[in-house]
């Protein structure tokens, strides 16, 4: 009897009809593409996108080259070398970043003793030829000075859940 | 239409005639190719808003000019030549595919006065033609050398000749009841009836009083034409394109050609042996070619509508579909007809 049921069911197509009924409600449904260059979605002040490095307001770098990034990077996509500084302080000469190894994991940032390396929201970057998108210390620096008061009013926002 | 004939026959001589089939021919292939290329940008736009998208909209107002964007970006790309195939057959095979998904155009009427070659045999002449169309499909398998494009041939080979027996015996019943192969009789024939007689000439089309075959016909016709849910041949997750993985270019570009060409001509069938071709469906408006062109784009629609919704069936499930389930229900409905038609119930006389 169930069986009968099921053959008359499916000689009149009704899961099909079914199916189609769904597709076809969905054909007048309000569309929900994202038009990318003129919109955007909302993004989190956590947001991990193009690296920087900070500095403190007096102008000095952060970075006292404790290599825990480089260190916990999982695709070892950091590269420092460091050595003392005429003054006697601990800084890196070198500080590399290389983007196209780099899986945003976000891990550097929270290694950091001394909120140096940051994500930024930036993530509308590019490079043209091979090598653009190693970034060095003085590219790193800069992109911390350009993002500097959306980089703090970030790292204010999600203090509190600290 | 005189006037144009004397002055081409001042201007040609003796191969007027000729020449004439061969404006003809343009007059049919060049909006067919125009129908195709935006059947290619519809296709995307209605399933991007079945999946809640907007489809292409970057080229031109709408995306209206995606279709040619697409068309120059395959004309300029290269057609690459696997070195181990063979070279012949390869370039032959998208040649013949798309010749008779064209040729099959040459009987199909447009209104009962607008047909290239208005000749007796017709249904069989498109049931002829539009299985050479399988050849394509085999020798481009063939050729290539690779063995997923073998195994979408293969694939391709069984469905074509499984479902063109279904789809037969569908047609089977619409020449018993129009009694003629020609298809501009089977149009006529479907503007009489009783129902054609009160005004309301849509329910005596053959699409009511042979319902089964229709649902039959119209499934068989999306299997023939390897589209979703029956395109084992090309099988994108499996054998990553089936026949046509080894080209590219316009070699490619044939195969999708004859691909959509033969869409819209099985959807211009459907509209003419079940939908009643340009006839009108109420008695107060007058036919014309805008019915046919209305029908085709609703069964063409109905072509997208599948693709949306209906993942692919698997290979053992659709041999069963159409030797276990369309074969029977088409014999039996053959007879059913045969009887009600020597009936006194019979409604076609």
């Amino acid at each position: 009897m169930g069986s009968m049921k099921e053959i008359f069911n499916s000689l009149l197509l009704k899961e099909l009809l079914k199916g189609m009924s769904v597709t076809g409600k969905y054909f007048f449904a309000r569309k929900i593409t994202v038009q990318y260059p003129e919109e955007k979605t909302p993004q989190s002040f956590r947001f991990r996108g193009l690296h920087a490095l900070r500095r403190y307001p007096n102008g000095e770098e952060r970075c006292i080259a404790c290599k825990l990034c480089e260190a916990i990077c999982p695709a070892m996509a950091i590269t420092i070398e460091a050595e003392p500084r005429d003054d006697g302080s601990r800084r890196t000469t070198r500080y590399d970043i290389d983007l196209t190894k780099c899986i945003f994991c976000g891990f550097c940032e929270e290694a950091c003793p001394v909120d140096a390396v940051v994500e930024t929201r930036v993530f509308e970057y590019h490079g043209e030829k091979r090598g653009d998108l190693y970034y060095t210390k003085q590219m790193l620096l800069a992109n911390g000075d350009r993002y500097e008061d959306q980089i703090a009013q970030d790292r204010q926002t999600d203090a509190p859940y600290r | 239409m005189d006037a144009l004939m004397n002055f081409g026959q001042g201007i040609f001589g003796g191969v007027w005639p000729a020449v004439w089939t061969l404006i003809k021919i343009v007059l049919i292939v060049a909006p067919l190719m125009l129908g195709v290329a935006y059947l290619t940008l519809a296709e995307r736009k209605v399933i991007g808003f079945m999946q809640v998208r907007i489809g292409p909209n970057r080229v031109g107002p709408w995306g209206l000019i995606q279709p040619i964007a697409d068309g120059l970006k395959l004309l300029f790309k290269e057609i690459i030549i696997p070195g181990r195939s063979s070279k012949g057959i390869f370039l032959i095979a998208p040649m013949l595919s798309i010749a008779p998904a064209l040729a099959a155009w040459a009987v199909v009427p447009f209104t009962d006065t607008l047909v290239l070659a208005n000749i007796d045999a017709s249904l069989l002449y498109i049931m002829a033609i539009t299985s050479i169309g399988v050849y394509g499909v085999i020798l481009s398998g063939w050729a290539s050398n690779s063995k997923y494009a073998f195994l979408g041939a293969m694939r391709s080979a069984a469905q074509m000749v499984s479902y063109e027996i279904a789809m037969g015996f569908s047609l089977i019943c619409v020449l018993m009841v129009s009694n003629s192969l020609n298809l501009v009789e089977i149009v006529n024939i479907q503007d009489k009836g009783r129902f054609a007689d009160w005004g309301l000439s849509f329910l005596s089309w053959n699409w009511l009083p042979l319902f089964p075959m229709f649902i039959v016909y119209l499934i068989s016709g999306t299997a023939e034409l390897n589209r979703a849910p029956f395109d084992v041949a090309e099988g994108e997750s499996e054998i990553v394109a089936g026949f046509h993985i080894e080209y590219s270019g316009m070699a490619f570009a044939l195969f999708f050609l004859a691909e959509y060409a033969n869409m819209i001509l099985v959807a211009a069938l459907t509209s003419i042996m079940f939908l009643g071709g340009w006839l009108s469906p109420v008695g107060f408006l007058p036919d014309g070619i805008v019915w046919l062109l209305a029908k085709m784009s609703f069964v063409l629609f109905l072509f997208l509508w599948f693709r949306a919704t209906f993942p692919r069936y698997r290979y053992d499930q659709l041999m069963r579909l159409g030797w276990k389930v369309f074969v029977p229900i088409c014999l039996v409905w053959l007879v059913v007809v045969g009887v009600w038609m020597m009936s006194p119930f019979t409604i076609w006389n």
